[in-house]
């Protein structure tokens, strides 16, 4: 019999071990070498024993008994520390044992973060039944958890934990859960899901440093210095393959150890087997693959022709109730077809990706039941185009009805507001259409809803369609884009009833048919969110369109424009000395604006973090003639210098754009301050205008001068300065809460009606109000964009990624 | 031949783009919210727009000028606009971004 020695019992080298017994029962004397003091055991299942639904017994692969039967001498708890290739020795702990074969099974090491106190006690990883015991003894009611990573492995500790009883947070560095199987749309429903289970999850975060107290840990802190407390910490951030043991021994490796089809390494006696291997550039984390790489590895020890295949591999997630599945290539593209079906009502997302009418890849939460199906479909390359209509839904499906587009409101709770100016609720407006009213008129007259601003005219009518079924004809409405069914009304009205707080979120529960909206959606959802959640949403640069993602406006050249700030209209020779000597630097034409102020154009995207940095240390900010924001505040000469002048027109245009620059809104705003009725700063065209009168202050909105030119309409007239102000910052607030994205003011006026809005800044509380939350915005939004961007990090990223025009290109 | 390593997968965000100079002008890199990432020209076909600077949404990108879309991996314009865009290989190895050199260095001649 020829000597076969296997380093390490995991689940590879079991599955190997069994077929190598069925094939040729009697070709190999075994020698088995684990450095866990146990035989194999299924490793995957040791998240059910972290969570006490099974016992180690129960997931005992292969007893003492089948070991003995099969004459295994098994040399368990003792580690191999070297293979000598020319004795043909493998050197154990506790002595030599000579092979003719060898198979190398070492598995994988949990790859620590070398953060400072990451050897203190109670930080664990998540490999064995060691660290599945270490994490049970320290769990306990009340006591607290915190894991690092939230892929796979994370969230079982987790939820086993949590199973435990212990406080969890999971602290996972990436923006979405398990980013590499999920979807952002997938992982916020499964956020949400360990949410409801009590589990505390952060993403986007950094940790810094893990503290402890007489040598045990105490709590994790992340780099914006929050500190979260802990008696157990679990590192669950990856993987690295154990092939030291190949390398020393001298066979080729690279991240793994290289193998062939057949499993040889460079030494054709030597064989890799498992997570320790690299084959054709790939490594391996999950068991299906490894299943027949340990089928190959026994028909090359027997001799038999055999070769190794990468399959796609599908991914489960072994946390009960958080129902998800994935497997394949999940990207979008021409060529590959998106199929997505959300339910809103049932928190369930299926997509589908189809490429040359081929499933090539699957993602789906909530809803797994036929994930195994399509996963058959797209091992197979079944061709699916006859099935194409009603693939998403699955192999049962019997020619039932498409996705009804009014699912989103269908699902809405009976407490969710539908009408924000009068606190209508859904419940109240079902309950009328119940009582009779069937049409949008008779809702208004019963509920009020829709009654004021009429903004949710289109849910209500909805709601009119939902309940009343063919009984009621729904006017047109013109959705936001081809995402979804729903207008930019009733989404800015589901956002706020809703708190929908993430993009992912507004996508899911709003039930879009895309998995991650277009160009046309996506930047008035970003708009809506950081509007109505200034604390919560952090604003997204890859959902804004060129100018507002780059703080300048692109040229037709594809060079930019770059404008400072000129409060009000004012300078000083200083600022223009400074202009003129960066116009010099860079190249610039220079050009005096019809916005009172001075235009440097025609300069390289490179140089922008260098012209921001030269105009910020002269004093300047930037002018934002990007932005859908406040641009700027007209002004004329006024009391100060004007015979005609009534009141500080100058003062007051450049106190009112100090108050309101840096806010974003629906669209550009425009404001203008008038000394007197002569009206030389052009006031009464602006979305917001003052003109100065010697009684005080006429306040005008909803002017415009562009593609529509109309004059303004007096909002109210007014004594003081301080009153002008609160009235003009309200109205833009008012504005920002409420129109829809890209309607100027003049617009959204015309709808929502001039006397509305009156109705609403009349009251002195609503007023307040509306002032306080613009403030409360501006703490987060009124900001610099130049002064943040004149770093190292930012002159690289606006600098090209690579230049290779010094290369010859034969 | 080697593939040329331009930079590293984080250089460039999520769900968008960097450029690479050549000598015969630039070439746009794309990373999409699934981390894949694609290269082409730099010019839009209608009027030159960057479209490195436009918005990436699925494996599309939108040009920033005047909207027209274009299919990363084809260089398509997509709907009713008719253009298309040359397109090279990439690929991402260790989180480094790596292009063919030859399909690069034809474009000169093309
Ligand atoms: C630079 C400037 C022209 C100038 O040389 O004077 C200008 C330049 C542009 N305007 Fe303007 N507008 C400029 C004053 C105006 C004015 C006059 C004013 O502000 O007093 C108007 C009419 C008032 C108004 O705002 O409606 C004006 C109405 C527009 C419009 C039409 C808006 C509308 O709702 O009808 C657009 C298109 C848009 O915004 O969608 C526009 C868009 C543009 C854009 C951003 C076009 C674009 O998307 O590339 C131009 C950018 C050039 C650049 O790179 O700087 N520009 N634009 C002015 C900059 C003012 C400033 O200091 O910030
Ligand atoms: C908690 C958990 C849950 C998982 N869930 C899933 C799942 O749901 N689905 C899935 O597909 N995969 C899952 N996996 C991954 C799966 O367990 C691994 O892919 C699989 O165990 C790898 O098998 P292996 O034989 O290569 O290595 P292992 O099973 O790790 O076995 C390697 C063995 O070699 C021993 N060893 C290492 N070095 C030496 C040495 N020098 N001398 C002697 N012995 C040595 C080790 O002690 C170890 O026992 C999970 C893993 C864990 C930890
Ligand atoms: S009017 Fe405004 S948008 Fe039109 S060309 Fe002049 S600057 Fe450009
Ligand atoms: S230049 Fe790209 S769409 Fe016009």
């Amino acid at each position: 019999m020829q000597k076969l020695v296997v380093i390490g019992a995991g689940m590879a080298s079991g599955r190997m071990l069994e077929h190598l017994f069925e094939t040729v029962p009697d070709s190999y004397e075994v020698t088995l070498f684990n450095a866990e003091p146990r035989g194999n055991y299924n490793r995957i299942m040791l998240s059910p024993v972290l969570s006490g639904e099974k016992s180690y017994a129960e997931i005992v692969t292969h007893d003492e008994a089948w070991y003995e039967s099969h004459g295994v001498h098994c040399r368990f708890g003792e580690r191999v520390t070297g293979i000598d290739r020319d004795a043909r020795v493998v050197r154990g702990e506790n002595g030599d044992v000579p092979y003719d074969k060898l198979v190398i099974a070492t598995g994988s090491t949990p790859f620590i973060v070398p953060l400072p106190g990451h050897d203190l006690d109670g930080v664990v990883a998540y490999r064995d039944l060691e660290d599945t015991n270490r994490m049970i003894e320290a769990a306990g009611p009340g006591r607290r958890a915190v894991v690092i990573g939230g892929g796979l492995l994370g969230l079982e500790a987790a939820a086993g934990l949590r199973l435990r009883g212990m406080e969890v947070t999971v602290v996972h560095l990436m923006g979405h859960l398990m980013e590499r199987q999920l979807d952002e749309a997938a992982g916020y429903l499964l956020r949400r899901a360990l949410g409801d289970r009590g589990i505390d999850v952060i993403c986007s975060a950094n940790s810094k440093e893990i503290l402890g107290r007489d040598g045990k840990v105490r709590a994790l802190m992340l780099d914006d210095g929050t500190e979260l407390p802990c008696d157990i910490l679990v590192m669950a951030v990856g993987i690295r393959p154990a092939s030291a043991l190949g390398k020393v021994a001298g066979v080729e490796t690279g991240r793994g150890i290289v193998v062939d089809a057949q499993m040889r390494t460079s030494d054709p006696d030597i064989l890799g087997l498992g997570e320790c291997v690299e084959f054709d550039g790939q490594l391996f984390g999950l068991v299906a693959p490894l299943y027949d790489q340990a089928k190959v590895a026994a028909a090359t020890l027997a001799g038999a022709p055999a070769a190794f295949r990468p399959r796609e591999v599908s991914t489960k997630l072994k946390v009960t109730g958080c129902d998800l599945f994935s497997a394949g290539d999940f990207a979008e593209g021409e060529g590959r077809e998106d199929i997505v079906f959300r339910d809103p009502g049932r928190g369930i997302y299926k997509r589908l990706v189809l490429r040359d009418d081929r499933i090539i890849g699957a993602v789906m939460y909530g809803d797994t039941a036929d994930g195994n199906w399509f996963y058959g479909l797209m091992k197979d390359g079944t061709d699916v185009s006859d099935m194409r209509e009603t693939l998403i839904f699955g192999p049962s499906f019997q020619g039932g009805a498409p996705a009804d587009p009014m699912a989103a409101v269908a699902a809405l709770p009976d407490d969710a507001e539908i009408c924000g100016c009068n606190g209508v609720c859904k419940k109240d407006i079902v309950t009328a259409i119940g009582g009779g009213a069937s049409t949008l008129d008779a809702i208004k007259a019963t509920t009020k809803a829709s009654a004021s601003c009429g903004s949710c005219s289109g849910l209500v009518e909805q709601l009119l369609a939902v309940t009343l079924g063919d009984g009621f004809v729904r006017d047109t409405v013109k959705p936001v884009c081809a995402c979804t069914d729903l207008t930019h009304e009733d989404v800015r009205r589901l956002i706020k009833s809703q708190e929908l707080k993430s993009m992912p979120a507004v996508m899911q529960e709003l039930g879009w048919r895309t998995s991650c909206g277009c160009h046309v959606c996506r930047p008035a959802l970003n708009y809506y969110l950081l509007a109505d959640w200034p604390l919560d949403y952090r604003d997204d640069p890859q959902s804004r369109l060129v100018n507002e993602r780059n703080h300048a406006n692109i040229q037709k050249d594809g060079t930019f424009s770059v404008m400072p700030r000129m409060w009000g209209g004012m300078t000083t020779p200083e600022e223009l000395i400074a202009i003129a000597e960066a116009a010099k630097k860079f190249g610039a034409a220079v050009k005096v604006t019809g916005g009172q102020r001075i235009d440097l154009l025609g300069i390289r995207k490179e140089d922008l973090p260098e012209i921001w940095a030269d105009l910020n240390d002269a004093g300047m900010v930037s002018g934002q003639a990007y932005t859908k924001g406040l641009r700027t505040v007209k002004t004329c000469v006024g009391s100060d210098w004007c015979r005609f002048g009534t009141q500080d027109s100058t003062g007051l245009g450049i106190k009112l754009e100090k108050r309101l620059w840096g806010a974003w809104t629906p669209h550009k705003v425009k404001l203008g301050v008038s000394g007197c009725p002569r009206n030389c700063a052009e006031a009464t065209c602006k979305d917001v205008g003052v003109i100065c009168v010697d009684s005080g202050y006429q306040v005008g909105v909803a002017g415009a001068a562009g593609m529509d030119v109309k004059e303004t309409e007096r909002l109210v007239d007014v004594a003081t300065e301080e009153e002008a102000i609160e009235w003009t910052v309200a109205f833009v607030q008012l504005y920002r809460e409420n129109a829809r994205y890209l309607d100027r003011p003049y617009k959204w006026v015309a709808k929502v009606g001039l006397d509305w809005v009156k109705e609403v800044l009349v009251d002195p509380t609503a007023r307040a109000d509306l002032v306080a939350r613009f403030d409360l915005s501006q703490t987060v939004y009124q900001k610099d964009p130049w002064a943040e961007r004149t770093d190292a990090a930012t002159r690289r990223a606006w600098a090209p990624l690579a230049d290779l025009s010094q290369e010859a290109a034969e | 031949m080697n593939w040329i390593d331009i930079g590293a997968l984080d250089d460039i965000p999520r769900r968008g783009a960097r450029v690479v100079r050549t000598a015969e002008g630039c070439v746009a890199v794309f990373r999409t919210e699934a981390d894949e990432v694609f290269a082409l020209d730099d010019r839009c076909a209608h009027k030159g727009g960057q479209l490195s600077e436009g918005l990436v949404h699925g494996t599309r990108v939108t040009c920033p000028l005047h909207n027209w879309v274009y299919d990363l991996e084809t260089g398509k314009v997509q709907g009713a606009d008719r253009g298309e865009v040359a397109t090279y290989s990439a690929r991402i190895e260790e989180g480094r971004i790596l292009l063919d050199p030859e399909r690069l260095a034809r474009r000169g001649a093309a």
